[in-house]
């Protein structure tokens, strides 16, 4: 599912964006690995994303978190995306990985389609990132592998839908 | 008779105990949602051993509104309205992160005053709402009169935002590309009088509180996290300081200017409440210390509003005279403007920790998707592993020191 396109990661280190001085971390130094989970590395506003797909997902990011010139150990925010109901892919999740000894930042994105909504956990990584699964299978109902406890956080538990859905109507149902 | 005393080694001693009839019975009650000390509708269903919490879970969501999904449906200037609600004692800084993220995805930045007028809001919102954490903290722990001290000292503070934007509670003065309007003359004096007045009151809470024998000891070794764990469990803010980990997004990745300011981050290495105790005390006086200087710099006088008519409503008066500026502001009240399309994830320092925008744009008149990065969620759910093995009147002083708001929580 993955297109390998390393020759992106080749860049310039991002410069930071009007009023902000978040530094990015610098990809180029994972070169040649993960190149199939990696599928491309795109930089806009001065914040790197790397798109990666769900194989290797798991590795990739235990990876980021445990090799010293990275050292992301601080999962900032796990947040899902809907693209809209006609988009294919349709959603995205999106992990935003900080690392409180290199002050610097990065984001990984994942993207899914509709009839298979299934990304690994990343509750093992980074024990946070428990609730924030939740709360993206609650809202958009999309399942995290592995999870230990993956019920809905904010929404009742007899809930019926995922609110944060662009086809689920503002007033609701 | 003579008696004989038995020498029991005293590995065997509980061995040769009755069993303990209560002994292994768990007990499991709820704590809140409507109980004072959860500071809002948070309810903790915790499992007993006698007085020791074996485990925590939190239930949270009775304050859900659905405001991320509300922020699609309005449009980007209106969503100010909504993020001041969401952690209602920090509405300035969450306003202020908005704000900031949607004029990166613009690449526009607030005029230099604009960014003064918001440095110095802000940080007597973090002020205002540690004032509240500290009457509400040691009113858990007994102390009833601190409660009202607090409460009257930030009075004074509401005041003042009254004063300075027409509204005490929810502002929404910081709009995408500078603020709503300049201060009113009488504002200066009025937050000079607060600062000269306000160091008297720290003191006198420190006299009140801080050097209490027992309100050390309710406090002292209690609810310990590592610098470590607090990290992996995504603590942020004052909570993670307490831990010994200096980091502050407004030291790491200044926002709005303020790697100009001159200011401390305290930090505390025991990592128990008293340790974020201490933190959040300290950084009332430095919070001073940046207001002081702000108030320094809003003598040169300026714009506060970006020039860019696509942001700008246009000047009234020019309004009745020429038919296209009428145009210009009906479009723009009606239609407002669009955003290019991007994305986006800013990171600011509210008073509870890393609160992150992260904003998308599908280059409409309204958001895509603006998700907010809760601090007060992530620190809650540090809140099981920092009340693991503590006594169950210990869990009331520990949900105190990380200062959740459950606006903010749940969204």
């Amino acid at each position: 599912m993955t297109d390998p396109q390393n020759q992106d990661s080749a860049q310039a280190p991002p410069v930071p964006g009007p009023n902000q001085t978040s530094r990015y971390a610098d990809v180029s130094l994972l070169a040649g690995q993960f190149s199939g989970t990696i599928a491309k590395v795109t930089e806009a506003l001065g914040e790197v994303t790397i798109v990666a797909g769900r194989d290797g997902l798991i590795e990739l990011l235990t990876f980021l978190r445990d090799t010293p010139r990275f050292h992301f150990n601080f999962l900032s925010d796990l947040s899902g995306l809907d693209l809209g109901e006609f988009a294919t892919p349709r959603f995205a999740v999106n992990y935003h990985l900080y690392s409180l000894v290199h002050n610097h930042r990065l984001r990984v994105k994942v993207f899914l389609e509709e009839e298979d909504p299934h990304v690994p956990t990343a509750s093992g990584i980074w024990p946070t990132a428990n609730w924030h699964e939740r709360e993206v299978y609650d809202f958009f109902g999309v399942i995290f592998d592995g999870h230990p406890d993956l019920r809905r956080i904010l929404m009742p538990a007899d809930y019926e839908g995922h609110p944060l859905r662009k086809d689920f109507p503002i007033k609701g149902y | 008779m003579e008696t004989k005393e038995i020498v029991v080694p005293t590995s065997s001693v509980t061995a040769l105990r009755r069993p303990d009839p209560l002994a292994d019975q768990r007990m499991t009650i709820s704590l809140g949602p409507q109980h004072p000390s959860t500071h809002g509708v948070l309810r903790l269903e915790l499992v007993l051993d006698g007085e020791t919490v074996v485990e925590t879970r939190p239930d949270i969501g009775y304050l859900h509104t659905g405001m991320e999904k509300t922020m699609e449906k309005e449009k980007w200037q209106q969503v100010v309205t909504i993020t001041c609600r969401m952690d209602y004692l920090n509405s300035m800084g969450n306003d202020l992160g908005y704000c900031l993220a949607v004029e990166k995805l613009l690449g526009i930045e607030a005029p230099p005053r604009a960014k003064i007028i918001r440095v110095l809001l802000t940080e007597l919102n973090r002020i205002s709402s540690h004032l509240v954490w500290w009457g509400t903290h040691v009113m858990d722990m007994g102390a009833m009169t601190g409660f009202f001290y607090a409460f009257t000292e930030r009075e004074k503070i509401l005041d003042i935002f009254e004063c300075a934007t027409g509204a005490r509670f929810h502002q929404s003065y910081f709009v995408i590309g500078g603020c709503r309007g300049d201060l009113p003359e009488e504002f200066p004096k009025l937050m000079k009088d607060w600062l000269v007045q306000f160091p008297e009151f720290l003191k006198e809470a420190k006299r009140l509180v801080t050097g209490n024998r027992i309100f050390q000891r309710r406090t002292r070794d209690v609810g310990r996290i590592s610098g470590e764990a607090a990290a992996a469990w995504g603590v942020s803010g004052p909570s993670i300081r307490g831990s010994g980990v200096n980091w502050d997004v407004r030291k790491s990745e200044p926002y709005s200017g303020y790697e100009t300011y001159d200011f401390n981050v305290p930090v505390y290495n025991d990592g128990d409440v008293w340790s974020r105790y201490l933190v959040r005390m300290d950084e009332m006086s430095e919070s001073v210390r940046i207001c002081h200087q702000a108030l320094e710099r809003l003598e040169k006088k300026g714009p506060v509003m970006s020039n860019d008519p696509k942001l700008k409503l246009p000047d009234r008066e020019l309004m009745k005279k020429h038919i296209d500026v009428m145009i210009h502001h009906f479009l723009l009240a009606s239609e407002g403007f669009t955003v290019p399309i991007g994305e986006v994830y800013f990171p600011i320092e509210s008073a509870r920790g890393e609160l992150g925008f992260y904003v998308v744009s599908d280059g409409k008149e309204r958001p895509c998707r603006v998700r907010v990065r809760a601090p007060s969620f992530a620190n809650l759910e540090a809140l099981p592993k920092m009340v693991e093995g503590q006594l169950l009147a210990d869990v009331v002083a520990v949900i105190g020191s990380i200062d959740i708001v459950l606006g903010d929580v749940d969204r």
